[in-house]
């Protein structure tokens, strides 16, 4: 027998075992569609007549609990570092060791450069009305950061390297991860809790809604948006610098 | 029917976990653990939900209409983010036990030394 077999064969009864008591304890929930969670009925409740903000989640992620959101994007930032320092020690050649991979096709860089542009005007979009309609900055920043990946596959490995300098993103991506912080910050200054609601709530329904959100809420967007762009880099200079150094050699 | 939810969440964490444990290769153990943490999403999203509830957004909507938890919502978001960016983290650092053993099946990288 492998050890792939042996091992299947003891995990079926653990996780047997283990299944049981998950559903035992599932079984104990409140059945569904049956919930009635007071913190989330009272976010409903009070994220309009309060802070003049239409999508409650975003009320929540950037306002109500924005100080896990905060621990969060700091996670998301020290994840970064993390695999930029891992892959830098198995060294980066830069775009000059690069294959001139262009891509010939016509309809390829055409289409491959319209959907970059609407992914961006998508990305921006989820991100500026995320406090009005669903979205947010997460969700714009990750769409603005795969629109990018675009330009890898429709433009060649060159192109994306170039316009995604390390000297451009990584102060984007501090600017996002400090905006944040700042703007908690300025509310500590004030003589208010880290991270309370300085601004005025504004007009419901309109960009001018939320008070601080909107500030936190772009801050994550250009802190994701650069964060994904940077580690989708950071993977593909490992695979096409060897690649090419590999082509060269034949 | 009521259950239905809450089972599938159990279900995909179950699964992950084998799959986690038969793994012979790290790039497989990450995705496992993907999977796993996908069980997480279901569950959180599935005892927010309210019957009849429509998405907690008040955009033209009258407010204290029955709608989903706004906060277990704003948990899978961070949860999402979270998973991500370990996931690069953990593919990283198997691109980097690659480069140094010449390999990613975590048996073979027990009995690598050096």
């Amino acid at each position: 027998m492998t050890r792939r077999r042996i091992r299947g064969a003891v995990a079926v009864p653990a996780l047997g075992v283990v299944g049981a008591v998950v559903f035992w304890g599932l079984s104990g929930l409140p059945s569904f569609g049956d919930y009635h969670g007071q913190y989330g009925r009272l976010i409903n409740d009070v994220a309009l007549p309060e802070r003049h903000t239409t999508n409650a989640v975003t009320a929540t992620v950037f306002d109500y609990r924005g100080l896990d959101t905060l621990g969060e994007e700091f996670i998301l930032f020290a994840a970064v570092t993390g695999v930029v320092l891992l892959l830098r020690k198995s060294g980066r050649r830069g775009v000059d060791a690069a294959p001139k991979d262009r891509v010939t096709s016509d309809a390829l860089r055409l289409f491959g450069m319209l959907a970059l542009a609407g992914g961006v005007l998508v990305g921006l979009w989820l991100a500026a009305y995320g406090y009005v309609t669903p979205g947010g900055g997460f969700q714009g920043g990750v769409a603005i950061a795969s629109a990018f990946a675009l330009l890898y596959l429709a433009a060649g490995y060159r192109a994306f390297a170039r316009r995604t300098s390390e000297e451009a993103l990584d102060p984007l991506e501090a600017t996002g991860a400090g905006g944040f912080a700042v703007v908690g910050l300025a509310a500590l200054i004030s003589g208010l809790p880290f991270l309370a609601n300085l601004l005025g709530p504004g007009q419901p329904s309109t960009l001018f809604s939320g008070g601080s959100i909107a500030f936190v809420n772009w801050a994550a967007a250009i802190e994701v948006a650069a964060a994904n762009t940077i580690l989708f880099k950071a993977f593909l200079e490992q695979y096409i610098v060897p690649l090419a150094a590999a082509r060269s050699r034949r | 029917m009521n259950f239905l939810a809450f089972g599938v969440a159990g279900w995909i964490c179950l699964v992950g976990f084998y799959g986690a444990i038969v793994s012979e290769n790290l790039i497989h153990l990450a995705l496992c653990l993907t999977v796993i943490q996908s069980s997480t999403y279901v569950l959180l999203l599935s005892i927010g939900y309210r019957t009849g509830g429509g998405a907690p957004i008040f955009k033209g909507v009258k407010l204290g209409t029955t709608s989903v938890d706004p906060v277990v919502q704003a948990l899978a978001l961070t949860d999402v983010v979270i998973s991500v960016t370990v996931i690069a983290l953990i593919l990283a650092l198997a691109l980097d036990a690659h480069n140094d053993a010449g390999t990613v099946d975590p048996d073979e990288l027990a009995e690598f030394h050096g």
